[in-house]
């Protein structure tokens, strides 16, 4: 890692950077098909541009060293030429339309959405993102969010950066190779952009709008990207990562999470005891919470709040429901009532008011936090 | 017509053999009412913009020098980058356009000043005004504006700062000097020229300018339209672009370019017509095809008009959508290449030297065909789904927007520098000047292709290890950019101050109304509508 920069060092990177990068100096061909013939249209309209600019830049370069004064030569004083200006102008259009043929083909193969095997809901939040499977047997809920997993440490600079600085993410989506994933996007605050570079897909994730994306992947393996529209403060920190796993590796994860799924679900409409809410409310507490309001519940006032004797934890019950599913407007607080369900939200509620020497004496259930949130 | 307003001038207080000069003091600069007083004030006003927006860039480059948050925090990183973006835009480039044509174009259509000389000294005045506004947001609780120049509903709407509204009413003002200025401008051109400057006679530069004049009444009122609704979404509980009350934030968008992709040709078109001056003068040769340059700038402005969405392909139009505007995008090719082939045929068998004006043009032309051809690049969609918001979109708009518009503006400073003040600026410091700016500037952009293609997204305060090499180059450019800027401020001024005297015809291979008068220009340019021999004209 480069914490320290010499003078030698910049020289030396000018230097070396264009041979050391040679692979870096292009865009990737990916690795759908999509992808490659993105790539190879890249690479038509790039190679048209060099021979254009070669042409044109050949003459003027030609021109200035032997049309100088310097040189001795004298104006020539003509100003125009009806057969080089109809030239100039039909030639060009004839090599743009031989570009817009190969580039119409493939948007047209980007837009053939139908026949899918699966479809994934992708949803942007400031600053994560958040992917549900559509096809699970359980309403649609199956899903999960994935934020940076790089930490502040590597960020602040006080310690080492890893190999996927900020490519790295908690819970990474995973596909399976060879099938139709259908991706509808959309974007729960801001507009965010859904980018995967190797898959040659990028669509923005608008706010009250799905939009669409398809990919097949063959090669499994591990696909980053970032969001590519400004989001605000952390923009720079919500990526994408795609894990594309072999098929029957795929479906032995997707049938255990299927498997836990179904007993998170049985969870909704269970009676917990104290105890078993603690534990479970502790779990989600060090999680989601305690971040802000520190793992002893003191939080970190003004602008966390402590969660120890304060009104919040010793008054209302739904009260204190309520707020943890709405959040506070205009503070740091979120509505968690779209990012955890009701087991957990009653279990940290629970904990919260009997955790650190807090005694509300009531209890917590799934199913107040259902009633609540009106479901 | 100029006729009437010489008289009806001269009339009240002065002898008619005589020309008066400005008035003393800070009072010649507040109440002026001249072209050429005016013109010095935007040009001013647009060079300490440059600066302001540059120290904007210098903090995006200081950060972005290596990895890691080191020297800002993301929220003001994000304010840099938009108050960078919304200076430079509608701070330094337009207002230097603006500049140049209140100084030129009464001498280049051979009219006294301008048609409505106090409209003339609103319009400028608004300005100062407008911009110490949006800049006090900087200091204002919560920040200034943080959601980029293109400032995207619902980021600058229902997520914004408070400072929002202080924004909106700067955009408003803005707007108002621009249209104010196009009017002027429209008015002189069409009323003022001289007996025999028919419309295919006009210099170039006029006709640019007559044409941007015409895109900026068309545009700036949308704009206003834009931040109109926005403020409306603000403060009156509207839901125009706000999805939960029914609204749409992609119709933001296309408001927004509808605005947005003309506003990129006003701040190109002029620079066209600059360099059509500038080149001939030093080619020692007519410019080649005049009338064919006049076409193709008209083409461009009226295909600026039906390309917006060319900027919004990953919103999510349908297919017939995108194929359109994929196509009328690469029609814009067209034009811009006769242009670009003219002048090359322009240069061709002339009897070129290159003094700094004609480094500095033909850098333009160089560099703004490469700016072109990522153009094309991201006009193909399917392509283009890779490129956008990377930075190979800032790569390109840097290309065509800092040794493009830029650098036409710098190049006609030089080149018109002997008319304004009568002095000659120093060759060397000038060329010195060019090649600190030339190198700076490739340096600084030309990797930024690379790292977008490698896939590095704009508007990030901080990037994977893979950038890091290409961003500290980029870093190293910008300061040599940047600070080879203070060459100019003190070409600029030594020049004036100790500059040796300039001839009318300052080169000798200008043509044009402008090197018929004296060096310096007299305060009131004609005050006799002047004989246009056919020498002067470029048709």
């Amino acid at each position: 890692m480069k914490q320290k920069i010499s003078f030698v060092g910049i020289l030396l990177g000018l230097i070396s950077a264009p041979l050391a990068l040679a692979d870096q100096l292009n865009m990737r061909r990916g690795v759908t098909d999509i992808s490659g013939q993105v790539y190879d249209l890249h690479m038509t309209i790039l190679w048209i541009c060099i021979a254009m600019g070669v042409v044109v830049f050949g003459v003027m370069f030609w021109s200035i060293i032997h049309h100088r004064r310097s040189a001795g030569h004298e104006a020539a004083q003509f100003h125009g030429s009806t057969k080089l200006e109809l030239t100039w102008t039909i030639v060009p259009t004839l090599i743009l339309v031989a570009m817009a043929i190969p580039a119409t083909q493939t948007l047209i193969a980007m837009y053939d959405t139908g026949g899918e095997d699966m479809t994934v809901e992708v949803r942007g939040y400031q600053w994560k993102w958040q992917y549900k499977y559509l096809d699970d047997d359980y309403n649609n809920t199956f899903g999960f969010f994935s934020t940076l997993a790089t930490p502040q440490d590597e960020i602040r600079n006080q310690s080492n950066k890893g190999e996927h600085y900020l490519l790295e993410v908690d819970n990474a989506l995973r596909i399976p190779t060879n099938r139709k994933v259908r991706f509808l996007i959309t974007a729960e605050d801001v507009i965010h952009a859904w980018w995967v570079p190797d898959f040659g897909i990028k669509r923005d994730a608008i706010p009250g709008m799905l939009n669409e994306l398809w990919t097949i992947v063959e090669e499994p393996g591990v696909y980053r990207g970032q969001c590519t529209e400004l989001c605000g403060k952390d923009h720079g920190f919500m990526p994408v990562v795609v894990e594309v796993l072999e098929e029957a590796e795929f479906d032995a994860w997707y049938a255990q999470e299927m498997a836990n799924e179904s007993i998170r679900q049985e969870a909704l409409s269970k009676t917990f005891t104290h105890e078993e809410l603690m534990a479970q409310g502790e779990e989600v507490y060090g999680t989601f919470c305690a971040s802000c309001h520190q793992p002893n519940g003191q939080g970190l006032p003004p602008v966390f709040p402590s969660l120890v004797g304060t009104t919040v934890v010793t008054g209302p019950r739904d009260e204190h429901i309520k707020l943890v599913i709405d959040g506070v407007n205009g503070s740091a607080m979120q509505a968690f009532g779209k990012q955890l369900d009701a087991a957990q939200l009653g279990a940290v509620v629970h904990y919260e008011r009997h955790a650190w020497g807090n005694n509300a004496g009531d209890i917590t259930q799934p199913r107040d936090v259902l009633e609540l949130s009106g479901q | 017509m100029s006729e009437v307003i010489h008289a009806g001038h001269q009339d009240s207080d002065h002898g008619s053999d005589h020309d008066h000069g400005p008035d003393k003091g800070l009072a010649r600069w507040l109440f002026t009412t001249n072209h050429k007083d005016i013109g010095t004030l935007y040009l001013w006003f647009s060079f300490a913009m440059l600066f302001i927006g540059g120290i904007m860039a210098l903090v995006i480059r200081t950060e972005l020098f290596q990895p890691g948050l080191q020297f800002v925090d993301p929220a003001f990183f994000n304010q840099m980058t938009t108050n960078h973006g919304l200076i430079m835009v509608f701070g330094a480039i337009m207002p230097a356009f603006v500049g140049l044509a209140n100084w030129l174009l009464p001498m280049q259509v051979g009219a006294p000043d301008m048609a409505l000389p106090r409209m003339n000294n609103l319009s400028f005045w608004i300005l100062p005004f407008a911009f110490g506004m949006m800049l006090s947001t900087l200091f204002m609780e919560g920040g200034g504006p943080n959601f980029g120049w293109t400032f995207y509903a619902p980021l600058s709407t229902t997520y914004a700062p408070d400072s929002v509204t202080f924004f909106i009413f700067a955009v408003h003002m803005m707007g108002a000097s621009s249209i104010m200025g196009s009017i002027n401008i429209i008015a002189t051109i069409l009323n003022m020229r001289a007996p025999g400057m028919t419309l295919m006679k006009m210099p170039l530069f006029v006709w640019t300018w007559l044409i941007t004049a015409y895109l900026l009444i068309a545009v700036m009122p949308v704009l206003a339209g834009a931040v109109t609704m926005m403020l409306f979404d603000i403060h009156f509980g509207t839901s125009f672009f706000n999805a939960a009350g029914g609204g749409d934030p992609v119709m933001f968008q296309h408001i927004f370019w509808f605005f947005g992709h003309p506003e990129v040709y006003i701040m190109i078109l002029p620079a066209f017509g600059i360099v059509s001056h500038i080149i001939p003068a030093f080619a020692r040769k007519p410019l080649f095809g005049y009338d064919s340059m006049v076409y193709a700038v008209a083409s461009i402005a009226f295909l600026s008009f039906i390309v917006w969405a060319h900027h919004m392909f990953t919103v999510g139009m349908p297919l017939a959508g995108q194929l359109f505007f994929m196509y009328s995008t690469m029609l814009i090719a067209i034009p811009t290449g006769v242009k670009v082939f003219n002048w090359t045929a322009t240069m061709w068998q002339g009897s070129m030297s290159f003094e700094t004006p004609m480094l500095f043009a033909i850098a333009f032309v160089v560099l703004f065909t490469i700016g072109g051809f990522s153009g094309l690049m991201l006009a193909i969609t399917p392509a283009d789904y890779q490129y956008h918001d990377t930075y190979f979109v800032v790569a390109h708009f840097h290309y065509v927007l800092v040794p493009g518009a830029l650098f036409s503006i710098i190049a006609a400073v030089y080149f018109w520098f002997p008319k304004w003040t009568g002095k000659m600026y120093n060759e060397t410091m000038g060329k010195a000047h060019f090649w600190l700016s030339f190198i700076g500037v490739n340096v600084t952009f030309f990797p930024q292709h690379f790292s977008g293609l490698a896939g590095m997204p704009r508007r990030i305060p901080d990037y994977a290890l893979q950038f890091a090499d290409f961003n500290m180059i980029s870093s190293i450019g910008a300061f040599i950019f940047g600070f080879s800027q203070l060459v100019f401020l003190y070409v600029i001024i030594h020049g004036i101050r100790k500059g040796k005297p300039a001839k009318a015809r300052a080169w000798e291979g200008a043509r044009g109304l402008e090197w018929t008068l004296p060096s310096p220009a007299p305060y009131h340019s004609f005050t006799q509508p002047p004989h246009v021999p056919d020498a002067e004209v470029q048709g």
